[in-house]
């Protein structure tokens, strides 16, 4: 940094406007930061810019360099002890923003300045690279706004202006530029593999886990973002359908339920499926890190570069960490695993031994009570859910070592991990073979886009047991106690249990802006290298290689170059309808060798004009007299007499004398 | 540094006239138009273009859409100026140039008069090592400049700079001016010497009468008061004659004449008498100059100095 103080001498300071202008660039690029920066960091760096803005308004002078040197210092030590290194996504923003607000102390010239200006450009763009939604970008793309009135400020000679006025020409510009920057968005070639190394993912996963312990679900019930977003091909199914599958969990442990990666069963192929009806759907996913990829109930197959496991959970071959997007084909009504092998009977009936007794002589008294009829004591179970006195709730009170026999004996209170998992224990220790799902049920239908939104808080879970003749059937005993869970979705189900902002109509704002982050995430970020080869699919080209993309950008850059052109030389005149006018009867003149000269008046040419052509003396007297009066006896040359002028000029046709 | 840059500029300007068209006089007034205005990007331009290269690079490398509009959101509004750094020059005309006075040696104050259009913002202007930035209105505008001067006599205008880095910095869009006009520099004075000879005997016009109240009679002036004019006294002579009342001492009259001054050169000669003209102008007293080929009469003020020392500066 400090090598770039030669010459610096030569140019005079900047101005206070400037400088106020970069601060606020510089402000902004630190509170889009702020979120992923520490706190400390943030609270330091905004103290280092106060005081910078504060310093140099009182009195313009350099920070002195025992004050810069230990400050870069500091900062290079302070990222490295807290995140350990200086590369990676984290660490780099935090140097940038850091160094960012550091150059501001050695500012002082126009070349600072625009040293300093570039620099922000980079850092907003390196905010993108933790949130590229919809709002994140547009804020991002509000911050270039002080970025680009800096750079005009550092400009001679202009007319004075408020601050806030001085940003406008800025997104003026910015507009303009708007179609250029979509042709090229759309006709960039993207790469189809990085050229280096993918940024380390390092951010904690997000959506559903691959176990269910108690509590773990609830941070997912309260976190509003969307999930996923499905449009179906037809009707979407009614709302008691609409369950998305993602871990079936078949391992229980006394404490919670766990998927476990290598088939329960023998077989490796997807367990058999009679499909009654079935449906086409496309789910877009938001990036989860993680591999399963929630589907309607069964799906029949799995998409591409995805496997269908034993139970018929989808799971993509690599971490889903950009939007993907995914169409299947799912059943409805089915008939799942008809027959059940004795391996997975064992599984869905283990149970740990030493947990629970009270649910473990609750079930055998059922089975003695109904004998072989499983579907009653499935019924019995959804009773006793119904009408002994449990309620719905996200923050029931802590359970104990039995948890079960404390849930259902003692709290009675919980949501629909309590009831799937004490639902599930129930079914086993009743000898009927039962295992847990998590996924998604509900989900918002947005009317105008035509498509279900699925957010992170319509997690749930259920349970699936297998009956004789019915293979796995899907029993939601969460439906039992709150049927509304069900039919309505997770925020009816919850009640006023839910934060503020999330009241109905807030909510129901949400949902519509939603089909915008739709939008966004359909048509911007997903457009990569497979949507772009398409993009001339409509013209009847089905793959768009690289070269007729450079082509087209070519051409679209030419066709933009045109119109910029045009608006630069387009020259508006004044319109002055007298002077042209005059300007006629000039040209009819000098056709017969009597041209206006440099600096001659109208009167003294149009007198030499009469005596020259004597022929029309009195007509050009007449014209002459008119000119003038038009010319100089009113502001605005009164229309009528206009016309009569000009009609006198149009009708002149000047007759050449013989000599 | 700067000098190998100069002789390559004139390098190229001897090779390539096409790219230094306008270096001819011209006639005003000036039109900027496309065929004269020049752009190409500022330092700070090619800097900012492999930002945005390194920001698209980037922005490929991890499949980041978002950014990757921001970049090319960015690169469009970047070309976007170079448009608008043409428009700001576009159109502009350079109408008329007025000169003041100055003496060899010192600067002379010009004056540019620009029509623009419409209002326009940061376009500069540069003479030798006189740099100006103004902003023309919608209207007229004028830009003072000052002109470095060597020797007396008819000084043709340089070449002018008219140039713009709006809105951005990022280009830079230049046009040359190359006015076929001329502004007069006046002879330096010399710095001291033998005053004028000692001024014709006019007691004829002083003193005409010794009478208590009027003291003195002059020469008729245009705009002095009527009643102030002595009939009697200048029917006695061949021009009318005042009764001067304010002054005890009348005004001396110097003749000053280039036939008095023998023995030196001619620029000493001219020196000497802008000293002349210079002290005269300073004692407010009447002067007439007679000069090889051109006599001023005898008057006093500024126009009157001014036309004396425009004829000195223009001897041979």
């Amino acid at each position: 940094m400090s090598g770039l103080s030669r010459g610096r001498s030569t140019e005079p300071p900047i101005d206070s406007r400037a400088f106020d202008l970069l601060c606020l660039t510089m402000a902004l690029v630190l509170g889009l930061h702020a979120m992923h920066l520490p706190w400390w960091l943030d609270l330091m760096l905004a103290l280092v810019l106060g005081w910078r803005w504060w310093q140099r308004r009182r009195q313009s002078g350099h920070v002195p360099r025992w004050i810069k040197l230990p400050m870069l210092v500091l900062l290079t030590l302070a990222v490295i002890v807290n995140y350990g290194n200086i590369v990676g996504r984290e660490p780099g923003a935090a140097l940038v923003v850091g160094l960012l607000v550091l150059k501001l102390l050695e500012t002082e010239s126009i070349r600072d300045v625009r040293v300093g200006v570039s620099f922000a450009c980079f850092a907003l763009m390196t905010a993108l690279l933790f949130d590229q939604g919809l709002v994140a970008t547009a804020v991002v793309v509000l911050g270039l706004l002080p970025a680009l009135a800096t750079l005009r400020a550092l400009e001679p000679a202009q007319a004075p202006g408020s601050l806030q006025r001085s940003l406008l020409p800025g997104l003026t510009l910015l507009a303009a530029a708007l179609p250029l920057a979509l042709l090229a968005f759309l006709l960039v070639p993207r790469l189809s593999s990085p050229l280096w190394g993918a940024p380390s993912r390092d951010q904690a996963t997000t959506g559903l886990s691959d176990s269910m312990t108690p509590g773990n679900l609830t941070d997912l019930l309260t976190n509003d973002n969307p999930s996923m977003r499905v449009s179906f091909d037809g009707a979407p199914p009614p709302p008691d359908l609409r369950y998305f599958r993602a871990y079936v969990m078949w391992t229980y442990d006394g404490r919670g339920w766990h998927y476990t990666p290598t088939p329960p069963t023998t077989a490796t192929t997807p367990a058999p499926i009679d499909v009654d009806r079935a449906i086409d759907y496309q789910i877009s996913l938001q990036p989860t890190h993680q591999r399963v990829l929630p589907t309607l109930d069964v799906p029949l197959a799995a998409p591409a570069q995805a496997r269908l496991q034993a139970d018929r959970e989808v799971f993509a071959d690599k971490p889903v960490n950009d939007p993907l997007s995914y169409r299947l084909r799912s059943a409805l009504r089915y008939r799942l695993q008809p027959t059940l092998d004795d391996r997975s009977r064992r599984l869905g009936l283990r149970l740990p031994s030493g947990f629970n007794p009270r649910t473990h002589a609750l079930a055998s008294q059922w089975r003695q009570q109904y004998g072989d009829d499983d579907a009653a004591i499935v019924r019995a179970a959804l009773a006793l859910f119904h009408d002994g006195g449990f309620s719905y709730t996200l923050a029931p009170a802590p359970l104990g070592r039995d948890a079960v026999d404390d849930f259902l004996f003692g709290t009675r209170e919980g949501f629909c991990e309590h009831y799937s998992s004490a639902f599930t224990v129930l079914m086993r220790a009743a000898g009927i073979p039962a295992r847990v799902v998590t996924g998604y049920q509900g989900g918002y239908w947005n009317e105008l886009g035509g498509y279900l939104l699925v957010r992170y808080s319509d997690a749930h879970a259920w349970s699936e047991v297998w009956l004789a003749g019915r293979g796995w059937v899907r029993v939601d005993p969460t439906a039992a106690v709150r049927p509304e869970r069900v039919s309505l979705g997770a925020a009816a189900a919850a009640g006023d249990q839910l934060a503020w902002y999330r009241n109905d109509w807030l909510q129901g704002l949400r949902n519509r802006w939603d089909i915008v982050n739709r939008w966004w995430d359909k048509g911007v970020i997903g457009f990569d290298a497979l949507r772009q080869r398409g993009l001339l699919t409509p013209f009847g080209v089905r793959n768009t290689d690289t070269g007729m993309l450079a082509i087209l950008l070519a051409l679209g850059s030419l066709l933009f170059i045109a119109v910029g052109l045009a608006w630069a030389l387009s020259k508006r005149h004044l319109r002055d309808p007298l002077r042209a006018s005059l300007r006629e009867l000039e040209q009819k003149l000098a056709r017969k060798g009597v041209a206006r000269t440099v600096g001659e008046g109208p009167r003294h040419y149009l007198q030499r004009a009469a005596r020259a052509l004597p022929m029309q003396r009195d007509e050009l007297v007449a014209l002459m007299r008119s000119y003038l009066e038009l010319r100089y006896a009113h502001d605005e040359p009164p229309p009528e007499s206009l016309r009569t002028f000009q009609r006198a000029v149009r009708n002149f046709r000047p007759v050449a004398v013989v000599k | 540094m700067r000098e190998t840059l100069q002789s390559l500029q004139r390098w190229a300007e001897r090779r390539l006239p096409a790219l230094t068209r306008y270096r001819r006089p011209e006639k005003l007034p000036i039109e900027l138009h496309r065929r004269r205005i020049y752009i190409v990007p500022t330092a700070f331009g090619l800097g900012f273009s492999v930002l945005l290269l390194v920001m698209l690079i980037g922005a490929l490398n991890y499949a980041n859409n978002a950014a990757l509009l921001l970049t090319c959101l960015l690169g469009a509004a970047s070309s976007a100026s170079m448009l608008i750094a043409f428009r700001s020059l576009d159109g502009l005309r350079l109408s008329h140039i007025h000169g003041g006075h100055a003496v060899a040696g010192q600067p002379l104050e010009l004056t540019l008069t620009f029509d623009s259009r419409r209002p326009r913002s940061a376009i500069r202007l540069d003479l030798g090592e006189c740099r100006v930035a103004f902003a023309p209105g919608p209207a007229t505008t004028q830009v003072k400049l000052s002109l470095p001067t060597e020797k007396r006599g008819w000084q043709p205008l340089p070449r002018m700079r008219l140039w713009s880095t709006w809105p951005l910095g990022l280009f830079r869009a230049w046009s040359w001016l190359h006015p076929d006009q001329a502004v007069l520099v006046w002879p330096r004075a010399e710095a001291a010497g033998p005053p004028p000879q000692a001024p014709g005997d006019d007691a004829r016009h002083m003193q005409l009468h010794r009478g208590d109240e009027l003291a003195a009679l002059r020469d008729y002036h245009a705009g002095d008061p009527q009643r102030h004019i002595a009939w009697k006294a200048s029917a006695r002579h061949e021009n009318l004659l005042v009764k001067d009342f304010e002054q005890p001492q009348s005004r001396p009259q110097w003749q000053l004449d280039w036939r008095q001054l023998g023995g030196i050169d001619s620029e000493a000669r001219i020196a000497r008498l802008a000293r002349w003209l210079n002290e005269a102008q300073a004692l407010r007293c009447n002067y007439s100059l007679w000069l090889p080929g051109n006599h001023i009469a005898s008057g006093s003020g500024p126009l009157h100095h001014a036309r004396c020392m425009n004829a000195l500066a223009c001897l041979p």
